[in-house]
């Protein structure tokens, strides 16, 4: 008896220091697919939709001659290993280097709000600038990002928004660019005629959703296209390949696929380069890392998401003319972001909720898919 | 089936012929902590930006819950046993009061509310382990799946964000003139009244003898299963205390608040020198190891050190506090086996083992605190 009370007490032991020693180290694993979806469905926050990019070369009065040298801006990722984090965090840093000011980027190792806010409090004692954040939690930070406004830090976020006053997000992309852009894609490679079907996230996703409807309204001007079917693969590798599998099966004759999110696209690229006799075009928004080998081996041709790098550089440039005083929160207001061109914000009236959009999506194809490691 | 004889006669006899001698003093634990708070500080006086008031004011908002968290544990892993579903009871009671704030129940009322679903969900662990006698450690990670799951009913994806500005200012400012934040010093109250019944009650030392020898405390008339039952009910309630103050703080509720929170607490508690064996530890250490590692991660923060490094030294430390009382331990018994060759009363039970094996146990008590006394004194209070 006494003795399996010791030898239990061991198991207890064992286990409890084994877990604390998880908790204090390998916190961190699994991180590396999180953002993908988590990008994906950044972009819900796309307000009205009006694209606002103008080209390049109009600088209006307010250019960077009056950005503040020596600014120092915090980026805030949601943690600090996700690759897609760290190239956008490395485009700011890009950019506050040109402005001659520079970027300490903090987070933790989880994607949480309490793994942010010590970051946050470092920025208002650091005495920061302009914070740029990822929010893990789009209402949980506001009360440190609240401080942080009241030290006379300005707020941007960027890849996921927050929910917080007087803040200013930079979307990746466009709503309805990102909907009408991979129909265009898509008719490219099977020359704008043949069956088609969509293979989405969650049908209760709002993003996934807002796409299909522009790729709907975009399909009217090929009429030799028909939409035959639209499957959700709730973003899950397993629930994917049965809706796919399902998808091919009931149309023989389909010619393309849309999968507007990075797991049902990859997952459908790894099915087709393993099925080479089925002569399917697959395109939609994919990770260039998990693609890389079905663009190598000819299954896709071509596939679109935003560049992070860029949207991170954008992060930066108005981050500084936010710090510098060089524009406002107002509707309509301009900024030169470097070599991106100038921007013009967006803050529908009786909103708080200015947004810049950074551009089309970028389109990922042989030719440049080396230069992308996220 | 009584407990062997002769190992309750040395439990006795362990304490009053055997004196600590100064370099057991030294080489306490809690000596050690706070040589490493010291140290800790010092590193931090060294970052730019460290010594201001406003640390102060941060590190007890970001360790405040955790730290609170950690107390009920410590008296938890005392007896012996373990409670790892705390977290998901702070996630739990978040959820529950935001569900209820916004379905129009008043705060005041919703906070009672949550605190008695937390002494339940922790009687529910209590019921579980001391009358159907199953593992600790199986019992509190199913629940905390159970109450993360539940919390995930109520709320969904949903957050809860509009609470009264005049609770989540808990949030962004200190308790008037000072620097401390609200969690800190409701921790602070909470540490008076633990060190209190831990060091200074019967129930403080029944804690510590059920720990070093459960049956033989059982033998000797403390009330077990009922003192157990009582600390996982006072867990679920501290926890769900702890729910209410981070909702506040973050000014939103939702089901994942505070995940994976627990790991934190059981690494505060283990670094605070509490023995995951049982029978010894103290609140003092526990608070030290919690101020420690808020100002280390503090400091580091300040300094820009990459996650993964304050993750490496926070491992490291923990390690370190594994793995030195176990060797200090062995170092004593290798000394002790060779004092008694030279002395011929060979007790053949005594066999040195280099860590902390069953055999150990009898040899707990002179490295526990000094409040804890034998057995045979111990009030049979229950």
């Amino acid at each position: 008896m006494v003795n399996t009370q010791h030898s239990r007490k061991k198991n207890v032991a064992v286990a409890a220091v084994l877990l604390a020693l998880t908790a204090a180290s390998c916190s961190s694993s699994s991180k590396t697919t999180s953002s993908t979806t988590a990008a994906s469905t950044a972009t819900t926050a796309t307000p009205g939709g009006a694209a606002t990019t103008t080209p390049a070369g109009g600088t209006s009065g307010s250019g960077s001659a009056a950005i503040k040298k020596g600014l120092t801006v915090y980026f805030i990722p949601k943690d600090t290993q996700n690759p897609y984090e760290v190239l956008a965090d490395g485009g700011g840093t890009a950019a506050l280097a040109e402005l001659g000011g520079k970027v300490i980027v903090s987070s933790g190792t989880e994607d949480t709000a309490a793994a942010q806010i010590p970051s946050i409090q470092a920025a208002i004692q650091a005495k920061a600038d302009a914070i740029v954040i990822a929010g893990n939690d789009p209402d949980a930070l506001c009360p440190s990002l609240a401080q942080a406004q009241a030290a006379g830090i300005k707020v941007i976020a960027f890849d996921s928004d927050v929910s917080c006053p007087d803040h200013l997000f930079i979307n990746q992309a466009n709503t309805e660019q990102i909907g009408t852009s991979e129909v265009d894609l898509l008719a490219k490679e099977i020359n704008s005629t043949g069956e088609i079907a969509i293979l989405s996230a969650a049908a209760t996703a709002t993003n996934q959703n807002a796409w299909i409807d522009f790729m709907k309204k975009q399909l009217t001007k090929y009429p030799n296209m028909k939409l035959v079917d639209t499957v959700y693969g709730n973003d899950d590798p397993a629930t994917s390949l049965t809706v796919l599998q399902g998808l091919l099966s009931a149309h023989p004759n389909l010619k393309g696929i849309i999968s507007p999110t990075t797991v049902g696209i990859s997952t459908a690229a790894q099915y087709l380069s393993t099925h080479k006799n089925i002569k399917v075009t697959l395109t939609g928004l994919g990770l260039p890392s998990q693609m890389k080998p079905y663009v190598k081996d000819g299954t896709v041709t071509a596939f679109e998401l935003w560049n992070p790098k860029d949207l991170g550089y954008l992060a930066g440039y108005a981050a500084a003319a936010l710090a510098s005083g060089v524009y406002t929160l107002t509707d309509g207001a301009t900024f030169t972001g470097g070599k991106l061109g100038s921007y013009k914000l967006s803050m529908p009236s009786g909103t708080k909720e200015a947004t810049i959009i950074l551009g089309p999506p970028q389109v990922f194809d042989a030719s440049n898919i080396d230069q992308f490691n996220f | 089936m009584p407990p062997d004889p002769a190992r309750s006669i040395e439990l006795v006899l362990a304490v009053p012929t055997e004196r600590d001698p100064w370099w057991r003093t030294v080489a306490r634990w809690e000596t050690a902590l706070v040589v490493c708070l010291v140290a800790a500080l010092a590193f931090g006086s060294e970052t730019q930006h460290f010594m201001s008031s406003t640390t102060i004011f941060y590190i007890g908002l970001n360790m405040g819950e955790i730290a609170i968290m950690a107390l009920p544990v410590t008296l938890i892993v005392i007896t012996g046993e373990i409670d790892l579903s705390v977290a998901s009871m702070l996630g739990l009671s978040s959820t529950l009061l935001g569900y209820l704030y916004l379905h129009g129940v008043p705060i005041g009322f919703a906070i009672v509310i949550v605190i008695v679903v937390g002494a339940a969900g922790g009687a529910l662990n209590g019921v579980l382990i001391t009358r159907l006698g199953l593992p600790s450690i199986a019992v509190t990670i199913g629940t905390l799946t159970l109450f993360r799951g539940i919390a995930e009913v109520i709320l969904g994806a949903r957050s809860v964000t509009n609470f009264p500005a005049s609770l989540t200012k808990i949030g962004v400012v200190p308790i008037p003139h000072t620097q401390f934040a609200y969690s800190l010093g409701f921790f602070a109250v909470l540490v008076v009244i633990f060190i209190v019944v831990l060091h200074a009650t019967p129930v403080g030392r029944s804690i510590y003898a059920i720990g070093l020898q459960s049956e033989a405390a059982h033998f000797s008339g403390i009330r077990v299963k009922r003192i157990k039952f009582r600390l996982y009910v006072l867990s679920g309630l501290v926890c769900s205390c702890a729910g209410v103050l981070w909702t506040l703080k973050l000014a939103s509720a939702r089901f994942d608040t505070g995940a994976g929170l627990e790991l934190n607490v059981v690494a505060i508690v283990l670094f605070g020198g509490v023995s995951i064996f049982g029978g010894r530890g103290t609140i003092f250490g526990v608070v030290i190891a919690a101020a420690t590692l808020g100002v280390i991660q503090q400091a580091l923060t300040l300094r820009n050190i990459d996650a993964q490094v304050r993750n490496i030294v926070t491992g490291v430390l923990l390690l370190i506090s594994v793995v030195l009382p176990n060797l200090i331990e062995g170092v004593r018994r290798i000394r002790s086996s060779a004092r008694n060759r030279r002395q011929p009363q060979h007790n053949p039970e005594h066999e040195p083992g280099p860590f902390n094996g069953p055999s150990s146990i009898p040899n707990a008590f002179p490295q526990s605190n000094a409040t804890a006394p034998p057995l045979s004194a111990t009030t049979t209070k229950g």
